[in-house]
């Protein structure tokens, strides 16, 4: 009973201690320092951001825009990516282009979207698609390309027009792969849309923390940094949690 | 027989050059309707300069020196990072891949660490160090040592049983089980983590360059869409285009010479 009790609490001894440490170094060494923290500070930080809803709104921003750029590219890039594994051909002409713009550092883009767009919504969820496009363009072309051979035969057998054939074979054929794109894309998505705010759009998450660090709050900083990992962990793990039950009711293992 | 593999060999080859040229073909037709719509002003000049001024504006800026080095110095901030990343991702992963009660004491608290974006650890960098080159080294080493760190635990684990028990038998070293047996087990894992980490080298290198205003790409492209300066924006984004195609592709081809072993 008690070995089983020690080996659940096995994971919670490294955080806790680490943050007990820095707790005490904070309260001591650290104490008349205007750049760190103790968490006990953080946690108060935290409590006024949720009180005065600076949380939640800025929390709605970003997983707001992030999941607009993340819809933009599936859509997109799974329209794209069944073309190119349906047609060798389209596959063979455009991969120099792709394998052109792919490399392009999301964050390369910022200014760009600054200039087209101002600050705002459009500017963060543009990034976020165009980082999110090619792993949904390239996994799901992988994906169609995969698809059993004896399907499309059926097809043909059947006579079914490209839509048809796309509608009623591939996409049903593909839609587990699709989501474990979709969880990678997820994983971007707010690590993209972060970014954006840390390094230029004046909202959301990234942004509050900014503005923290500026204004000398290092409790409200940490506060947010810790809010951020907790709300990344749990979207990506609801993310996994999703591909699996997904592939589990389309009748593949694992 | 021979006659059959010759015209095979052949038609490969003949298709193989009708691709690149319908490769080359379809980005010339990108680029060509790139210049017929800057030049005839379907969109701003103000977003899209024309390709023949983005040309000019990287020419220039190469000859006279201003970007090439911007470009050097992205390079270099990203080159170190990822290297120290690297080292330090492979020697704690080593440690804690090989030890089960390691990985059952840390193992989750770094996977909950996994999702965090690295750059939002600029904040809390530039409240300790301020807003200096230590600083953007340091995020940019600390967020590219995750992949590696995580892959290297990974591969350390996951050493087949009859792997380790030829390590028993051989009673093996603690240290020499980690570099005979551990090392190469985990290679595979450690390149597609170090390939990973040198994409978000490359990123957070870039944005610690604009928030920081250390002298690189960054820092040039932000202050170049300031002062309404597009080409020289697209010169800057061209340029950072050719860095992740570039070091990438250059990983790739290092890999399969170092990993080719594992293929007999």
């Amino acid at each position: 009973m008690i070995d089983r009790l020690l080996i659940k609490l096995r994971p919670w001894w490294f955080p806790v201690i680490a943050l007990a440490l820095f707790e005490a170094y904070a309260r001591t060494v650290g104490k008349s320092s205007d750049a760190i923290a103790p968490p006990s500070a953080a946690l108060r930080g935290f409590a006024s951001a949720l009180s005065d809803g600076s949380l939640l709104s800025a929390t709605a921003f970003t997983l707001g825009s992030a999941a607009l750029g993340l819809l933009l590219a599936a859509a997109l890039g799974i329209a794209a990516g069944m073309a190119l594994g349906l047609s060798p051909r389209a596959a063979r002409l455009s991969f120099l282009s792709i394998e052109v713009f792919r490399p392009i550092p999301s964050v390369a883009l910022i200014p760009l979207a600054m200039l087209v767009f101002g600050f705002g919504l459009r500017m963060e969820f543009s990034i976020v698609a165009f980082a999110c496009f090619w792993p949904m363009l390239l996994l799901s072309q992988a994906a169609v390309q995969q698809v059993e051979p004896r399907l499309l035969e059926v097809s043909r057998v059947l006579g079914l027009s490209p839509l048809q054939r796309a509608n009623k074979i591939i996409l049903p054929a593909i839609i587990p792969r699709l989501f474990v794109a979709l969880r990678l894309g997820v994983a971007v998505a707010l690590v993209v849309a972060v970014t954006v705010e840390i390094a230029a759009n004046p909202h959301g998450m990234g942004y509050a923390m900014m503005i923290a660090q500026q204004s000398l709050n290092p409790g409200l900083m940490l506060a947010w940094l810790m809010w951020i990992s907790v709300v990344g962990f749990v979207i990506n793990y609801g993310a996994l949690r999703l591909e699996r039950a997904v592939a589990k009711a389309m009748g593949q293992a694992g | 027989m021979t006659f059959a593999m010759n015209t095979g060999a052949a038609r490969t080859k003949i298709d193989w050059a009708r691709s690149l040229f319908g490769a080359n073909f379809l980005l010339l037709v990108i680029i060509f309707l790139w210049w017929a719509v800057s030049t005839a002003g379907w969109v701003s000049r103000v977003f899209l300069p024309s390709p023949q001024a983005t040309w000019a504006s990287l020419v220039e800026g190469v000859t006279d020196g201003d970007l090439l080095a911007f470009t050097w110095a992205t390079v270099s901030r990203m080159l170190l990072g990822w290297a120290l990343a690297s080292l330090l991702g492979v020697a704690l992963g080593a440690v804690i891949g090989l030890s089960s009660t390691a990985r059952a004491y840390m193992q989750p608290t770094l996977e909950f660490i996994r999702p965090l974006p690295a750059s939002a650890l600029l904040p809390l960098a530039i409240s300790i160090f301020g807003l200096s080159p230590a600083m953007v080294l340091s995020v940019v080493a600390f967020g590219a040592m995750w992949p590696v760190l995580l892959a290297t635990v990974h591969g350390f684990a996951s050493v087949p049983a009859q792997l380790q028990e030829v390590a028993r038998c051989l009673q093996l070293s603690r240290m020499a089980y980690a570099f005979k047996i551990g090392l190469p087990n985990a290679m595979p894992d450690i390149f597609a983590g170090m390939r990973l980490s040198l994409t978000v080298s490359l990123i957070v290198s870039v944005v610690g360059e604009m928030i920081a205003s250390q002298p690189g790409l960054g820092q040039a492209i932000l202050l170049a869409a300031r002062s309404f300066r597009a080409s020289e924006l697209f010169a800057g984004i061209v340029l950072l285009g050719l860095i992740g195609f570039a070091s990438s592709a250059l990983l790739a081809v290092f890999e399969k010479r170092l990993l080719k072993w594992q293929k007999s």
